[in-house]
């Protein structure tokens, strides 16, 4: 039902997925900003935003799920599901809903790691 | 007694009132949270830079919410506050912790678990999609954070959380598609003498349902759940029921908020070897406790929606139930008219409890009608269909075993989200009832930490609880 503010619909296997933000804020807007980049992309987040807002604030998705189901955005928030798990540029991996955005954060939305699909 | 060690294990409504009980007997207690703040999900605080009033953020329970979190801050010189540690095992006598990537034994002489609850959840085919969230997940998004998980949010499953986070979300501007409920509405009815047991809760949850009816927000039960329609990129795009008629129907949206009522956090209690026993009623795996508490297991209490899900009320009473036990079992004069109201709070609100277990029913049919290509495990995309065919072929009939033929509930959730609804397919798959199949066995660590966790140091002062 979204497209993109360009008008490509982004759909197929190698359009990735579409970059509106998931999240909308309905309140609490008039926060400091922070800077980060997404995937070598500049974005903006509010400060006190745990890392998985400032992400789905900034796109829709969070990662692609290694068994080939697609696109993910976190599921639980609570820290019990680990569904959130993203990367800074070092490689080191953050639980999103539980890590707060910081400035000159730089993350990384593809895993390292390999992949293991298992639906056709 | 003077030097006993206690921990408590959770921040919420039952963590705090037992920690205030430990201190005012002159003990202090460790006090563990996972979270960096207190308050648990139900009183979750919001960042300090946030300026929503408590009324804003929690409603009709604003008092409550101010009074806990005013009681714990009262609390931080008496009690050796750890905040952001997750405990993630339980050896005899010994809690295992982990903060920072330094990993900590702590020796106790009680230990109270207050771990709260997550949600329950029953697969749908697509809620793999991306903008599927939990129903507790919602409202985290909304209370901590101030956001909508989309810009077109439908709800659905059963229970009062249900209600409470459509109206919370309608209340703050958000555009609620419906809310959409799996229980007829006639279990309300016949539960309502149970309901009874708190006059005063049963009256809110009348009024949010009301509320959103003035809302013009549509109100459905006895929907059966089709499919959570979208794409494997662009996420949700609708959701696909049947309702009570009969008629197959599409909502529009781009999120959905899914639960099914409660099942509470049971790994430390697990991992502790505290006895479980099989509820009929809400047909999950509880472990055992007396009136007060106790686990099967010395010197273990559980306490909160991590042992019964009597909400965030009865969780205050159970806590401080908990730690008038344990203070008794350790030499203290408890007076017993604290504990006998205590008990009686409790047992009035297990009633109210087993009310809504009646008319919010975990829809175990479900499981069983849940075509092959469902998605049960959300960690590892693994099929209703492949979960049967381990049960059927391979005779993996129990439910570790069915884990480890199909990896259903070994993947990074560990079985929080697909292992009460895996035990109900295995269980229709081979005609066998559901207490037959077993439960998922907690594994530690209960969530994932770092290989490159680091026993600390210095372990000197932690060993008696002494105050930081």
């Amino acid at each position: 039902m979204h497209r993109d503010p360009d008008g490509s619909d982004r759909v197929g296997p190698d359009a990735g997925p579409p970059r509106h933000p998931r999240f909308v804020r309905l309140d609490e807007t008039g926060r400091t900003p922070v800077r980060f980049t997404i995937d070598g992309r500049a974005a903006t987040a509010l400060e006190g935003d745990t890392l998985l807002v400032a992400l789905l604030s900034n796109g829709a998705a969070l990662r692609r799920s290694e068994f080939g189901d697609g696109v993910r955005a976190g599921f639980c928030l609570m820290g019990a599901c680990q569904d959130c798990w993203v990367w800074t540029s070092d490689g080191g991996r953050l639980r999103a809903c539980s890590t707060s955005v910081a400035d000159g954060l730089s993350i990384a939305t593809e895993q390292p790691e390999a992949s293991w699909p298992v639906l056709a | 007694m003077a030097g006993s060690r206690v921990i408590v294990v959770g921040a919420g409504p039952a963590g705090v009132r037992a920690a205030e009980i430990l201190a005012e007997a002159g003990l202090a207690p460790i006090v563990i949270n996972e979270g960096s703040r207190d308050g648990g999900q139900i009183y979750r605080r919001q960042p300090d830079n946030f300026s929503r009033p408590p009324s804003k953020l929690y409603g009709t329970e604003a008092a409550k919410a101010t009074a806990l979190h005013a009681a714990f801050d009262g609390l931080r010189r008496r009690v050796d506050y750890r905040p952001d540690t997750l405990a993630w095992n339980v050896t005899p006598g010994v809690l295992h912790t982990v903060h920072h990537g330094q990993t900590q034994d702590i020796p106790f002489d009680a230990l109270i678990v207050c771990s709260g609850a997550t949600d329950r959840l029953m697969p749908v085919k697509g809620w793999n999609l991306s903008g599927t969230y939990s129903l507790g997940a919602a409202q985290i998004a909304l209370k901590a954070q101030a956001v909508s998980i989309g810009r077109r949010v439908a709800f659905l499953g059963t229970g009062p959380l249900l209600y409470l986070v459509a109206s919370q979300y309608q209340a703050a501007g958000a555009e609620v598609a419906g809310v959409f409920d799996t229980s007829p509405f006639a279990l309300r009815v016949k539960a309502l003498p149970k309901l009874l047991a708190r006059p005063a809760v049963l009256a809110k949850g009348l009024a949010l349902v009301a509320k959103l009816k003035r809302a013009g927000i549509p109100v459905e039960t006895g929907v059966t759940p089709v499919e959570i329609a979208g794409t494997p990129d662009a996420g949700v795009s609708g959701l696909v029921l049947r309702d009570r008629a009969g008629r197959v129907r599409e909502i529009a949206c781009d999120a959905v908020a899914l639960g099914y009522h409660l099942r509470p956090e049971t790994q430390l209690a697990d991992l502790a070897r505290c006895d479980f026993a099989f509820d009929a009623e809400s047909r999950q795996w509880l472990p055992t406790i007396d009136a007060d508490g106790r686990s099967s297991v010395p010197g273990v209490y559980l306490a909160g929606d991590g042992a019964r899900i009597l909400g965030a009320d009865g969780a205050e009473a159970a806590g401080a139930l908990a730690a008038l036990a344990a203070l008794r079992d350790l030499g203290h004069d408890v007076a017993d008219g604290r504990i006998d109201a205590l008990r009686r709070d409790c047992a009035r609100m297990d009633r109210f409890r087993r009310g809504l277990v009646e008319a919010f029913p975990w829809p175990a049919a479900n499981a069983a009608a849940l075509p092959d290509e469902t998605v049960v495990c959300r960690c590892e995309a693994i099929t209703a269909g492949e979960l049967r065919r381990v049960a059927r072929a391979m005779g993996a009939t129990e439910a570790n075993r069915a884990k480890a033929f199909s990896r259903v509930g070994m993947g990074r959730c560990q079985g929080r989200y697909c292992g009460q609804a895996g035990a109900e397919i295995i269980a229709a798959a081979i005609d066998t009832p559901v207490e037959s199949v077993g439960r998922l066995r907690g594994q530690a660590p209960v969530k994932p930490f770092s290989l490159s966790a680091t026993p600390l140091a210095d372990q000197k002062g932690t060993e008696q609880g002494t105050p930081a």
